[in-house]
């Protein structure tokens, strides 16, 4: 299977990365290393297995529904980039 | 030779009998890492002023005889555990400015047994990488040989107890974080149980994989950071509600009759030679302690690192699309709009591997791709995981190297991200399948340590212990540190 740049460019934005041309043939290039790499996976034939996305196979736990944190909003906007009024800021979105 | 000794064992033993202070041995490796630390750059931040403080609170605790077993012994901290007001960076550009809002369970746990938190340590960008060169905040030297990486992504951890700058650290595994540096800079670490120790504040890189645990430079000591670490944690959804255990209770029982597996594929053609010959000499030293080795044919082997990469990157492009640059961690300056904003602190805030990782793992998950790489490394990894099961119905551990090579120069794999990938080739099965195993010193490969590595089955931390200190009771290649350089020791 081979990733063109026009994929890699499209990917990135699904990401929210911003290549630039030259990073573009390198990323690319990686890529597609790595894809082909993994290809050696087609060469099992596991039609009928399970798949496994968690080791351990566990239930979440529950837990009855009750309030156990207090508002933590001022220590933990500390660490933003930029808040005013209690609001995160970011560029207008709507005009 | 130092006036102190090395093991926390040892210190903790002094400490509790008063032969010297929390604060005169944390003194001691402040100093340590003042002398030798600009060179290897094992720390990302050192907590001098913090740590005096803990050291003098533990003291009082042991001057009151209120101490518990490790109270007032020093350790590093891997810098991808959330520790509340501490810079925790994750090695990463993204996270240089932040200052964490709260703790990790493990930094609370290690808090609560009063240990001494010197500082945190350099490591690759997110966890993600092999050989510690993927650190915004520079590579890490191997303290055996300066041209040559630590491993990674724990490299700090593992260049610190190596070259003595702490007794032991904590570390995490993804994919052999803990056990490949430790393997590399000849150190024990400990990867336990998938959900045996908490991931609450530890920084996601793949959360079904990722598992965090100690290093130091013996099994014992090992034992005794675990019995701090480990434990059930409401925070953690996949923490597992069980009973923990005194680990160090079976390490000196005997290990006549033990059944080791060792599979036929840790010794195939990618393996070095040089580290082939101590692995079949420390598989004979077992056999004359009673162990009875059997061969083993673990025929999926070979598939865990394309099901681990695809896997992994997955949950990394997921973990990660948290860091937009909106509510905490870096902003690029001036943005146009909201996509600028995300796009360019994203593209700012992330390293080359980091970002590589996240595309090919967007692509894994996308539509029209799920199938062919994410279903399909997930059905991979059922195969992986039923193979150990399967083995361990007849045997009690798995044994074979950590790493296919010692210690490479630093650079020779930057570019090449198969070949660096492949540094994990023994260990990432582990992760996929949730095992625990350990890593210790086993001998050297032209002056570079080689790591053994011994896998047990899900909750036999205690036995993997037991057969590492069995061993190390016989050998002392784990008693061997680097020569370093004239200055304070």
């Amino acid at each position: 299977m081979v990733i063109s740049d026009k994929e890699v460019k499209d990917i990135a934005q699904l990401a929210r990365l911003e290549l630039n041309e030259q990073d573009l043939a390198a990323i690319g290039f990686g890529l597609r290393q790595i894809l082909e790499f993994v290809q050696q996976m087609d060469a099992v034939d596991t039609t009928n297995i399970e798949p496994l996305a968690h080791p351990l196979e566990l239930d979440a736990h529950r837990r009855s529904d009750e309030v156990l944190e207090t508002n933590l909003r001022d220590t933990y906007q500390r660490v933003a980039p930029r808040v005013e009024n209690a609001l995160y800021l970011v560029p207008k979105v709507v005009e | 030779m130092s006036a102190y000794p090395e093991t926390v064992a040892e210190i903790a033993t002094a400490l509790a009998k008063g032969e010297f202070s929390s604060v005169e041995i944390t003194r001691h490796f402040l100093q340590k890492i003042a002398a030798h630390d600009g060179r290897l750059n094992s720390y990302i931040t050192v907590c001098e002023e913090h740590a005096l403080t803990q050291a003098a609170a533990a003291d009082t605790l042991l001057q009151g005889k209120v101490a518990g077993p490790l109270t007032g012994v020093p350790y590093a901290h891997k810098d991808i555990f959330c520790t509340k007001g501490i810079k925790t960076s994750c090695g990463s550009r993204m996270l240089d400015n932040f200052i964490a809002p709260y703790s990790a369970t493990v930094s609370e746990r290690l808090d609560a047994a009063s240990m001494v938190l010197l500082g945190k340590t350099n490591m690759d960008e997110f966890a993600m990488g092999s050989s510690n060169e993927t650190s915004y905040f520079g590579p890490v030297i191997n303290p055996w040989r300066e041209e040559t990486v630590p491993g990674g992504s724990s490299g700090g951890s593992a260049t610190a107890v190596a070259a003595r700058l702490a007794p032991c650290a904590t570390g995490t595994d993804t994919g052999g974080s803990i056990r490949q540096p430790s393997a590399l800079c000849g150190i024990s670490g400990l990867k336990p149980t998938y959900g045996r120790v908490s991931r609450f504040g530890l920084i996601a890189f793949a959360s079904s994989l990722d598992q965090a645990g100690p290093m130091a430079t013996t099994a014992e000591d090992l034992a005794l950071m675990l019995n701090v670490m480990a434990g059930f944690d409401k925070k953690d959804s996949t923490s597992i509600d069980r009973p923990t255990e005194d680990y160090t209770r079976t390490l000196n029982d005997p290990i006549n009759g033990l059944r080791v597996g060792i599979p036929q594929q840790y010794f195939s053609s990618e393996l070095d030679a040089d580290v082939a010959a101590p692995i079949r000499t420390a598989i004979s030293e077992l056999e004359k302690m009673g162990a009875t080795c059997i061969d083993l044919d673990l025929k999926h082997m070979h598939l865990s690192i394309p099901a681990y990469y695809v896997i992994s990157s997955a949950e990394c492009s997921s973990n990660l699309s948290r860091y937009d640059g909106v509510r905490f961690g870096h902003r690029c300056s001036e943005p146009r709009n909201l996509d600028d904003l995300y796009c360019r602190s994203r593209s700012e805030g992330f390293g080359a591997e980091t970002q590589r990782r996240i595309l090919i793992g967007t692509y894994a998950l996308s539509s029209g791709y799920y199938d062919a790489y994410y279903r399909k490394a997930q059905k991979i990894r059922r195969l992986i995981r039923d193979e150990f099961q399967n083995a361990f119905a007849n045997i009690d551990a798995i044994l074979g190297p950590t790493s296919p090579s010692a210690a490479f120069e630093i650079g020779q794999k930057l570019d090449d991200p198969i070949t660096m990938y492949l540094s994990d080739i023994y260990t990432t099965a582990v992760n996929l399948a949730g095992l625990p195993a350990v890593s210790i010193p086993a001998g050297f490969a032209e002056g570079l340590p080689v790591g053994m590595q011994l896998i047990g089955n899900y909750f036999a931390e205690a036995k993997l212990l037991q057969i590492a200190h069995q061993y190390q009771s016989t050998t002392d290649w784990h008693r061997l540190s680097p020569p370093m350089q004239s200055g304070v020791d």
